[in-house]
Order: structure tokens, then sequence, then C-alpha cells
């Protein structure tokens, strides 16, 4: 219990540690510190700007998404528009070429019906003949009944 | 625990006894009755009686190795740690030193009103240096003193807190400070703080400086004999229960339970008393750098 020296060696080191701390601890340990706490600051403020940023992103994508389907349904209105009015000239179309094609077929019937009519009649000519002379045993003179079986002929 | 030869107070004052190594003055018979030659010896002393009779002339080797070890032992786990501080992510050790950095670095700026560098790094330095003082406290009374013992080490005090010389050439320091800071912040105006406080007239001048220098001595003297009151008292406790144990072994359980509980309660105090010392500290070398 005795004070000696001790006393100021103790007060020396004290000095001493306190200048080592002053000099060599604290200022790099605080400095390291706020670095941090700046970093981490920034870091939360970005992801808070993030963080809106991505609601605005959101919001526009809807509005994009909106505008796509209004677009789109825009596009298949028209689109079936199109298809039926496409159908429609198509019909027309049909039914016209199928009308001239009926009207082609018809005209050829006609020409073969008369041709075969035509033929028919050559021939009623020659087989009325042929029938005459048989029923009249005597054969007509086909200048001078000419006519009559023309005119049989044509009422054919 | 007491050996077979010593008494419960030889064990007790054993364990007071600061290893000290002084100058003992000329004719003095030292314990094994040779007498000193002229012009004094520088020896280890041989007990109490020699450690008195050097008076000023010798250091507590014990007290002093503890203290500038742990002193190193701080400055050197603290700088690493302040190397390997970055603004990375703090992990293991370096969380805690920067709990503590930022603790301290909050008290200081709620007490401390100034602006000035030094007071954060030297409440650092004293809360951790007198906290890792006080923390030899908690190691077993007889484990260190008594390794050295057997090793040729006749007295060891491990607890550096636990002698004035060092509570008081803390204390030292920090009046020192207060010194240099009020007479550098106020100049002269710290001389009239010092005179004319707390009666304004020139014929008190003498009671007023009188009670302002009882005043300013009584900072340091409350700091150290605060810290070293409060670690002595701690210490002897610690002595007392573990002189207990050699009361035989009726008395093992006992003693085993008032050391736990004092031990735990024992954490509790260095750290308070490492605290007061640091706060106590900044508020003195506030009142230091206020002008009135």
């Amino acid at each position: 219990m005795n004070i000696n020296l001790t006393l100021i060696g103790q007060a020396i080191a004290f000095f001493g540690f306190v200048w080592f701390c002053m000099k060599f601890v604290w200022p790099p340990m605080v400095a390291a510190m706020a670095e941090r706490e700046h970093k981490i600051a920034e870091g939360l403020a970005a992801a808070d700007r993030a963080n809106r940023d991505l609601e605005i992103a959101q919001e526009k994508a809807l509005e994009r998404l909106k505008e796509a389907k209004q677009e789109a349904a825009g596009i298949v209105e028209a689109a079936n528009r199109r298809a039926t009015q496409l159908i429609e000239e198509a019909k027309d179309t049909a039914r016209l070429e199928a009308d001239r094609v009926k009207a082609a077929a018809q005209a050829e019937i006609d020409q073969e019906a008369n041709r075969a009519r035509e033929q028919l009649r050559s021939q009623v000519a020659v087989l009325s003949l042929a029938g005459a002379e048989k029923i009249l045993g005597a054969s007509i003179d086909r200048q001078a009944h000419a006519q009559l079986v023309d005119q049989l002929a044509a009422e054919l | 625990m007491a050996g077979e030869t010593q008494t419960v107070s030889e064990y007790i004052v054993h364990h007071l006894t600061n290893l000290t190594y002084g100058k003992l003055p000329a004719g003095y018979e030292r314990y094994d009755g040779s007498i000193v030659a002229d012009g004094g010896a520088w020896v280890m002393a041989h007990g109490g009686d020699e450690a008195a009779a050097m008076g000023f002339n010798a250091v507590h080797v014990d007290s002093m190795v503890w203290s500038l070890g742990l002193g190193i032992f701080f400055c050197w786990f603290f700088h690493r740690m302040a190397k390997r501080a970055s603004t990375g992510v703090p992990t293991g050790a370096l969380n805690a030193v920067e709990m503590i950095v930022g603790f301290i670095d909050k008290t200081v700026r709620d007490t401390f009103h100034g602006r000035n560098p030094m007071i954060a790094p030297l409440a650092l330095t004293i809360f951790v240096w007198v906290f890792l003082m006080n923390l030899m406290d908690l190691v077993p009374v007889d484990l260190v003193p008594h390794t050295l013992a057997l090793l040729g080490v006749e007295y060891q005090k491990i607890v550096p807190s636990t002698d004035p010389n060092i509570t008081f050439g803390l204390s030292i320091g920090v009046l020192l400070l207060i010194l240099y800071y009020s007479i550098k912040v106020k100049g002269f105006g710290f001389a009239r703080e010092l005179a004319m406080n707390p009666f304004n007239h020139w014929l008190l001048i003498p009671v007023n400086l009188f009670m302002e220098v009882v005043g300013l001595l009584a900072k340091p003297f409350s700091l150290a004999l605060r810290l070293f009151g409060n670690m002595y008292a701690g210490e002897m406790i610690f002595i007392l229960i573990a002189a207990l144990f050699s009361a035989g072994v009726m008395w093992m359980v006992p003693a085993g339970l008032l050391q736990i509980g004092w031990a735990i309660f024992h954490i509790l105090v260095i750290t308070l008393q490492a605290f007061i010392f640091m706060v106590l500290t900044i508020v003195y070398l506030s009142m230091a750098h206020e002008d009135h």
C-alpha cells in the first residue's frame, strides 16, 4: 500500500496508451464505421428508389398491357369483319361462277339437244321414207316427195 | 489455498503484498540479517517491511507488468481490429470492438459538449484498460500467484487496480489533462475562476482559492479512491472466500457458492467502475472546456 514510483510509471503509460489509441485505433475505426454507415444508408435509399421504380414500372406495364389488349381486340374485330367480308365476296363470286357454269352447261345441253334433234330429223326422213316404201310397196320418188318428207321432218 | 505453514492472516497479508523492486536505504537490516551498504541498494523487497522501508524509490513490478501488459494488449488488439475494420460486413471480434467504440462514441457525444478529438480515444483507452485491469479480479486469487510462487516469484498481485499507485497514476494523468485544457481553453480565465468563485470579492480571494483548489484536487482523488476502494474490497472478499476453503471440508460448498455469487456480482462491479471512471473523466474534461 505504499505510494512509490509505480504512480509515475502508470501516469506515463496512461499518456502513452491514450496517444497510441488517438493515433492508431480511434480514427481508422471510426472512419470505417462512419463509411459503412454511409454505405448502408445509401444502400437503403437505393433500395427505396428501386422499389419506387418497380412500382412505376409495374404501373406502366399494366397500362401497356391494357393498351395491347385493346389493340388486340381491335385487330380481332377488324379481322372478323374482313373475314365475313371475304366470305361474302367468295359467296358472290361462287354464285356468279355457278350461274355462269350453269348457263354454259345449259347452252351445251341445248346445243346437244339441237344437234340430236337435227340428226334425228335427218334420220327420221330416211326412216319414214323407208317405212312409207314398205307400206306402199313401192318406191317413192325421193325427189317428188322430198317436200313432203322435209315437211314431216320439220314437224318432228 | 493457504499453505500448511501459513495462518489465515499470513495468507491474506501475502496476497496483499506487491512484488516490489526498490532502493533500500543505507544501514537497513535485511530479513537475513545483512546490513545494506552505504549508498543503498536496489533489490527485490522481501516482505512488506522492506517494501515500506524503500519509500518512494520503489516500483511495484507486478502492478506495473500487468498494467502495461493489459494496456499493450488493448492497443494491439484494438489496433488489429481497426486495421481489419472495413466497409464490409463486420464479423466476430470486430463486432464486439465496434460495439464498444460505438458505445463510447455515443457516451462522449452525449456528455462532452466541446470539440476535442482527444476525448473519445481517451475515454476508450480508460474504459477498456480499466476494465481489463479490473477483469483480473475474476481470475481465481491463487492461480497466478501460486503458479509464480512455484517458479520462484515470491509475491504477486495480479489486479493492478487494487494498487493505489495504479489508480492514482491514472487520475493524475486525468488531472494533468484537466489543468492543460483549462489553461488552454480559458487562459487567464482559469485563474480568475479559481480566485473569484464562489465569492466574487477581492477580499475573499484566499478563501476562494482554497475552496477551488480543494475542489479541483478532489476530482482525481475521488476518481482514484473510488476505483481503488471498490477493487480492493472486491479482491479482499475473494481472498477471504479463498481462505474459507482452507477452513475445512464442510466449508467447501458454501465457499464455492459464495465464490460463484461474488464473481457474478463482480462482473457488474468491474464494468460499472470502468464506466464510472470513464464518464467522470469526460465530465471533468467537459467542465475544463466550458468557459463561464
